[in-house]
């Protein structure tokens, strides 16, 4: 497959199928067994405090409710940029997920802390919505100041073949976002097998996807551990066919220190080194932050702590 | 044609978030008779057994301190009639460990009817502990006691009197309990767990930790997410040192009291865990 087969816009609907319908078929059986093996790795002491910052640096920290409210889009906020008040030495967060009528808000309350601001956009969490809405959608967060659109792909197209209209719907967003970073989201659990989410992923690299992110969150089962390393597996061998780098977030179900640290060990095994910054990985989360901010005081004070001596988000 | 029977022997293992898991550290050790013959093996506890029953006693904590205390009575009531039921199998337990046929049997009807006493406090410790205070002002100012959360109970050496005195009172006012059993005699705390939970009892209100006190009991103390502490089983001299730990994050800390269990238990053990709410109404119509 040449470079320019693998960036450029597909020559007709058969080459795009034909391309994703001849990518390998993933071991399920093998990808299950791998994932759970590298997730026994023991990550203890000074690597495991070390493995806590880095994952702190790397959530984005999501509040996607029906109730949120700008109160609480602040308070968010506050959270991301000083997770400890009591310790200034906590890594901020890398970046506070929300809906786009929120992006306002959170761009207020971030300004000057170097956060990003990712809105979900494209009618999520659903995206099933008229192509001219989802595309509003993504102009205005970003008019508003978004730096991050996390976009759904069309399930129902994708699911009927029909990768053409997918392939169109993440260009024309990308095109929408301007400078924004895209991520493309895949709902994961809606594609049912790891050759749909490999296919996804080469389908969203090709588009332009400068990330791709497992999961809304809002469906089960949202992101796991062998969908994450398929999906790792493509940004790496993507980046190897054409130079260019694609980020991974997984997102949805990870709430504990341990699967974080879980997630780490997966990326450092799959797609190397170079993918452990938040710049090129990111976890959403947000009850996952506080769990972690409660390993760290472990670590620090030798003792257990517990949920009362954290803020509610 | 008739074969000799393989006997199927009970594994021990611990009691958390209302199911039996061996202890994450994969350790056991052998608890004897009090002749020194081999028993049993019992889980080994480690430190984030500890943790993980902490846990499971916090998430049980909403649940249960919101139930209203009669049916935290009836709850407590049901596990009585539960042993009721396993008296054979308690008296048994307790004779192999060494005591007398007729002794055996008494400390279990003893210990049953303990259960059904305190079972009978749910809904009267409100009225006891609580009081309607004057003041001078035109308010109705009332008083009423509240569970203060999770209470790690480190557990005496008496098998089942003394672990039910020292379990049913923190549980009774909506507390919920991490129980350090007798490290010499675990065994009938596992087999009280299965009554726990066999008995309405909702998972994570009580979990039952066996090993070394030594080893679980720094950590319980030192726990910031552990609201009180009951030292029961605590040497003298291990006292001093755990209360320090505790002191951390202001758990109540209840000293050890005396070995006599089958003496009048009073209030005591269960006043010691209760915060007190006071509530100023404005009278008037």
């Amino acid at each position: 497959m040449s470079k320019e087969t693998l960036t450029g816009a597909p020559a007709s609907r058969a080459e795009l199928r034909a391309f994703l319908h001849g990518l390998p078929g993933v071991d399920q059986v093998g990808a299950d067994e791998r994932a759970a093996r590298l997730a026994t790795r023991s990550v203890k002491t000074s690597s495991k405090a070390q493995a806590i910052d880095l994952a702190i640096s790397m959530v984005d920290l999501t509040t996607l409710e029906g109730a949120d409210t700008p109160g609480k889009v602040r308070a968010l906020c506050a959270k991301g940029a000083h997770p400890d008040p009591g310790d200034p030495g906590v890594p901020r967060v890398a970046a506070i997920c929300v809906y786009p009528d929120m992006v306002g808000v959170a761009v207020e309350a971030l300004k000057g802390t170097g956060i990003g601001v990712a809105s979900v956009a494209t009618a999520f969490p659903s995206g099933r919505a008229p192509m001219e809405a989802k595309l509003a959608d993504t102009r205005m967060a970003v008019a508003d100041g978004a730096t991050e659109i996390d976009m759904v792909i069309d399930r129902g197209a994708f699911l009927a073949g029909d990768y053409a209209k997918v392939h169109e719907e993440i260009v024309a967003t990308k095109q929408a976002c301007g400078d924004a970073h895209l991520k493309v989201i895949f709902e994961t659990g809606e594609l049912v097998t790891y050759d749909n989410v490999r296919r996804a992923s080469w389908l969203a690299m090709r588009a332009g996807a400068d990330f791709i992110k497992t999961s809304t969150g809002k469906v089960s089962p949202a992101a796991t551990l062998p969908v994450t390393m398929v999906m790792l597996e493509a940004v790496r061998d993507y980046r190897a066919a054409t130079g260019r780098q694609v980020g991974v977030k997984p997102a949805g179900g990870i709430r504990t220190t341990k699967d974080a640290i879980k997630y780490l060990v997966l990326v450092n095994e799959t797609a190397g080194p170079d993918w452990l910054t938040p710049q090129w990985f990111r976890l959403g989360a947000s009850s996952l932050l506080n769990d972690l901010l409660m390993q760290r005081r472990k670590l620090a004070t030798g003792v257990y702590s517990g949920p009362d001596y954290f803020t509610l988000d | 044609m008739g074969r000799e029977r393989l006997a199927v022997r009970k594994t021990y293992k611990l009691f958390i978030g209302g199911a039996f898991p061996r202890s994450e550290s994969g350790r056991s050790y052998v608890v004897n008779d009090a002749k020194g013959r081999f028993l049993a093996n019992a889980s080994q506890a480690s430190r984030k057994d500890a943790r993980d029953a902490v846990a499971a006693a916090r998430k049980a904590f909403g649940g249960w301190s919101a139930r209203t205390p009669y049916n935290r009575g009836q709850i407590l009531y049901r596990v009585a009639e539960v042993l009721e039921g396993r008296r054979e199998q308690f008296a048994a337990e307790l004779r192999a460990a060494g005591l007398a046929k007729n002794a055996a049997t008494a400390e279990v009807d003893e210990a049953i009817d303990r259960w059904v006493w305190y079972a009978g406090w749910a809904d009267k410790l409100g009225a006891v502990a609580g009081s309607a205070n004057p003041v001078a002002g035109p308010f109705f100012n009332f008083s009423t006691p509240e569970p203060t959360g999770v209470v790690a109970v480190i557990a005496p050496d008496s098998p089942l009197l003394g672990l039910v005195s020292v379990v049913a009172p923190a549980i009774v006012s909506g507390n919920t309990a991490v129980v350090v059993a007798s490290e010499p005699a675990p065994l009938t705390a596992i087999t009280l767990a299965e009554v726990l939970a066999t008995s309405d009892l909702p998972g994570g209100v009580v979990n039952v930790l066996t090993g070394r006190r030594a080893e679980l009991a720094p950590w319980l103390a030192s726990h910031m997410d552990v609201n009180a502490l009951d030292l029961a089983g605590v040497a003298a001299d291990a006292v001093k040192p755990l209360a320090e730990k505790a002191a951390d994050n202001l758990k109540r800390v209840l000293p050890p009291g005396g070995s006599d269990w089958s003496a009048e238990p009073g209030t005591r053990r269960m006043t010691a865990f209760l915060e007190t709410k006071t509530v100023w109404h404005p009278v008037g119509v």
